[in-house]
């Protein structure tokens, strides 16, 4: 029941990718929760890509449930991007008063992995360094 | 009651033909008649199809006279036809009414001639023409509200254009005053074409909005907040002074909205955003 019932979290680099593609009952919502705070604090990762183009339709609880992750995310040091929400799901969250605080958006995966922290940034800077000392030698 | 129908569908039947030809020169005699919108043949044609209907229904329903009886249905088909392509052809009311009771006439004139009790015939004939008089103004108006209405949806579909400014960059010039049905719609295509387009800044211009009051903020809000959700940037262009000032003094709160001006200055700042520049060729600025 549990394989069949959860919301596979993939990892890619530094980042963590959420596709959510069936409509969530709040069970769902609430494994997803857990599930993720427990892989952000397993691979210390800098960001989380929540892909919600599947969705048609979201109620109060999860808009409630985006929310929370983008906070335990937050306090475990990883950005939060939700992307692909629909115009109808958009619509629909305002006209609730559920304007996700906090949350960033966007409207491609690609572009919330553009706003996420670059993966190898220290790494890189640790390069340049040694490239800087070989030529100075 | 009975009676008067009979002498009138023997009237009908015997002496159709000289009751069309008469009703057709009333119809041309008639003070206001528009030849110039409908043909005499044209004229001929439906005043024919018109009695044959008739006929039918005044023998169908020899009892009683309700004209929204099912027997009457031919009849009245054929006048809401009638109503409506008057109304669309741009016929007044009373012109459209006019093809009905101008049948009065020659009805009498011939009526006056058969035996029997004739102020009953004529009160039986009255009541006749007159019902069908008033359903054919009744279906005038319908068809006309139906117009009306048609052109209500198409201009709200029609104000509400998305435009694509830049790669990237959409823009939804605002004209007239909002309301909630407006809004809605606009908000509509405006997400639409964010997604469609894979835009992240979307400028909404009321340069033609004249007043903005507590709602129409509220709706641009909810506009800018559910383009937020969706992950592209909104900035409010257009504002006049006078509607700065009205802001101001409503306590609106337009903090967390980029609010420019002018359609110029908005769209630097979305190239900007987007990581463009515009620059002054050198050949154009010597001059």
């Amino acid at each position: 029941m549990d394989r069949v019932n959860r919301i596979p979290i993939l990892k890619l680099g530094h980042l963590l990718l959420v596709s959510i593609q069936v409509d969530m009952h709040d069970r769902m919502a609430l494994a997803l929760q857990e599930d993720l705070a427990e892989r952000i604090s397993v691979t210390g990762a800098r960001g989380v890509l929540i892909d919600i183009s599947g969705l048609e339709f979201i109620d109060s609880f999860i808009g409630r449930m985006l929310s929370d992750i983008a906070g335990i995310a937050r306090v475990l040091d990883a950005d939060t991007v939700v992307v692909g929400m629909r115009p109808v799901v958009a619509i629909t969250l305002v006209d609730l008063g559920l304007t996700l605080p906090g949350v960033r958006t966007a409207l491609t995966v690609e572009r919330g992995m553009a706003m996420l922290p670059a993966p190898t940034a220290v790494e890189e800077l640790d390069d340049e360094e040694e490239a800087e000392d070989a030529g100075g030698r | 009651m009975s009676e008067g129908l009979s002498v009138i569908e023997g009237v009908l039947r015997g002496q159709r033909e000289t009751l069309l030809a008469e009703w057709v020169k009333a119809q041309l005699a008639a003070p206001g008649v528009r030849t110039d919108l409908i043909s005499e043949s044209e004229l001929r044609v439906e005043s024919d199809r018109f009695l044959t209907a008739l006929v039918e229904a005044v023998s169908a329903d020899s009892n009683a006279m309700d004209i929204m009886d099912p027997r009457w249905d031919a009849v009245r088909d054929q006048l809401t036809t009638l109503s409506r392509t008057r109304a669309t052809r741009g016929f007044s009311p009373t012109e459209t009414a006019t093809f009905v009771f101008s049948l009065k006439e020659p009805l009498f004139e011939l009526l006056k001639s058969t035996e029997g009790d004739l102020v009953a015939t004529i009160w039986s004939a009255t009541q006749l023409v007159d019902g069908l008089g008033l359903y054919t103004s009744e279906a005038y108006l319908r068809s006309r509200e139906e117009v009306i209405r048609r052109q209500q949806d198409e201009l709200i579909e029609l104000s509400t254009p998305v435009v694509k400014l830049w790669q990237g960059v959409v823009a939804l010039p605002l004209i007239g005053t909002l309301d909630s049905a407006r809004t809605q719609v606009v908000m509509e295509s405006l997400l639409q074409r964010i997604v469609e387009t894979d835009s992240a800044i979307a400028i909404i211009d009321i340069t033609g909005v004249p007043t903005v009051d507590t709602m129409v903020a509220q709706h641009l809000l909810k506009a800018v907040t559910a383009a937020r959700l969706m992950g592209a940037d909104c900035i409010i262009s257009g504002i006049r002074p006078l509607i700065a000032q009205t802001i101001v003094h409503l306590g609106l709160d337009l903090s967390e909205v980029t609010t420019k001006s002018s359609l110029a200055d908005a769209v630097t700042v979305a190239l900007e955003r987007t990581g463009h520049q515009i620059v002054r060729r050198k050949s154009a600025s010597a001059e």
